[in-house]
């Protein structure tokens, strides 16, 4: 590789942990290696700036194809990383200019990374999504008042009184919705030591019909993964209307924020 | 007895390497430890998230229109990457 080049940053290991597989290639096609400070092992790769400098990719990031590869790239780096033991993942397209740099970041703070390896160790992200069924939530058990709604000879009157019907259906359908939703959350969550929330997908990129009510993420301890599993399973059964599903194991991703800015596990505010 | 055997097989080991793309992007471009400060390149500045959602947007686009509107297009390089997906 000739031309400028950066350091780009996949994730951070004890220095103690298992080696960096040799045949582990990064999101340039690169090499995988490892810088070591103080205890710490940042696991990075040297990455052409022709191809991953600012501008450059930014114009990559909108393309869908480059993007899906780099995103899994650095993600194959994380999760076999991952079976080695404890990780903290670092964000995509973290770049230093070199391992000069990234050993100091390592020592600068590495009370920060060795709380977090620690909180992380022994633990596993696992993803919910819960979909709601909205016409059986907005129908259920009570009949379909819309039917009622209004007599023959004022077919106007009759249409806007369906109308409205059908929008406090669906309002209804929306808070129960959201209340099965946060008594799932609340089960899941007291088995999990974090819970962290993502925002809903979009329906069309995630190819799904209906509401998407949950899209967390719970990290589980590994002694209570058979348990969480259960969990699922009896709360997909309990809430007919929402279904669950559940992705991962992922490597903690979404827990990597120092202490205090996750919801602490078995204490949600509300 | 087939010679082609269909891509997608639920397996497990193969489920780990085909994670659902959208579930990724919620981890990886949304998660990770961020280090602000002396990181070469602005990238902590770029909202990963939107440019992201902005390149699937486009690209679910083309697949299901054939041809997104052309102002919300952000490349023109979106209609060719799923040509195994006839557009129609």
């Amino acid at each position: 590789m000739s031309g400028p080049s950066a350091t780009w940053l996949y994730a951070l290991v004890p220095a103690t942990g298992t080696g960096v597989p040799a045949d582990l290639r990064g999101v340039a096609g690169e090499p995988v290696r490892a810088v070591e400070e103080t205890g710490l092992r940042a696991v990075v790769g040297t990455v052409p700036l022709g191809d991953f400098g600012e501008e450059e990719l930014h114009t990559h990031l909108e393309d869908l194809a480059w993007l899906e590869t780099a995103v899994r790239a650095h993600h194959t780096v994380i999760e076999t990383l991952a079976r080695g033991g404890p990780v903290v993942p670092l964000r995509f397209a973290t770049m230093y200019h070199d391992d000069t740099r990234v050993a100091s970041l390592l020592a600068e703070r590495r009370a920060d990374f060795e709380a977090t390896l620690e909180r992380v160790a022994g633990r596993t992200e696992w993803g919910i999504k819960a979909y709601a069924d909205a016409h059986a939530l907005a129908h259920g058990g009570t009949g379909d008042p819309a039917n009622d709604a209004g007599g023959r000879g004022r077919p106007g009157t009759a249409y806007l009184l369906q109308r409205r019907e059908q929008r406090r259906a669906q309002e209804t359908a929306h808070l129960r919705a959201s209340e099965q939703a946060a008594a799932i959350d609340a089960v899941l969550a007291g088995l999990a030591d974090s819970t962290a929330e993502h925002p809903p997908q979009d329906a069309q990129l995630a190819e799904y019909e209906g509401w998407m009510v949950l899209n967390n993420s719970y990290l589980v301890p590994e002694s209570r993964t058979a348990e969480f599993a259960a969990a699922v399973a009896s709360l997909d059964d309990r809430f007919p209307d929402i279904r669950l599903e559940f992705n991962g194991p992922w490597p903690p991703y979404s827990f990597t924020a120092p202490d205090g800015d996750h919801d602490a596990g078995g204490g949600p505010g509300g | 007895m087939l010679d082609e055997q269909p891509v997608r097989r639920p397996s497990p080991a193969l489920a780990s390497q085909q994670v659902a793309l959208v579930d990724l992007l919620d981890r990886v471009l949304a998660g990770g430890v961020v280090i602000s400060g002396e990181v070469t390149l602005c990238i902590a500045d770029i909202d990963l998230v939107r440019i992201s959602l902005r390149a699937l947007v486009a690209s679910v686009a083309s697949i299901t229109s054939g041809a997104a509107d052309p102002s919300d297009r952000v490349t023109d390089t979106g209609t060719e990457r799923r040509d195994d997906r006839p557009p129609f």
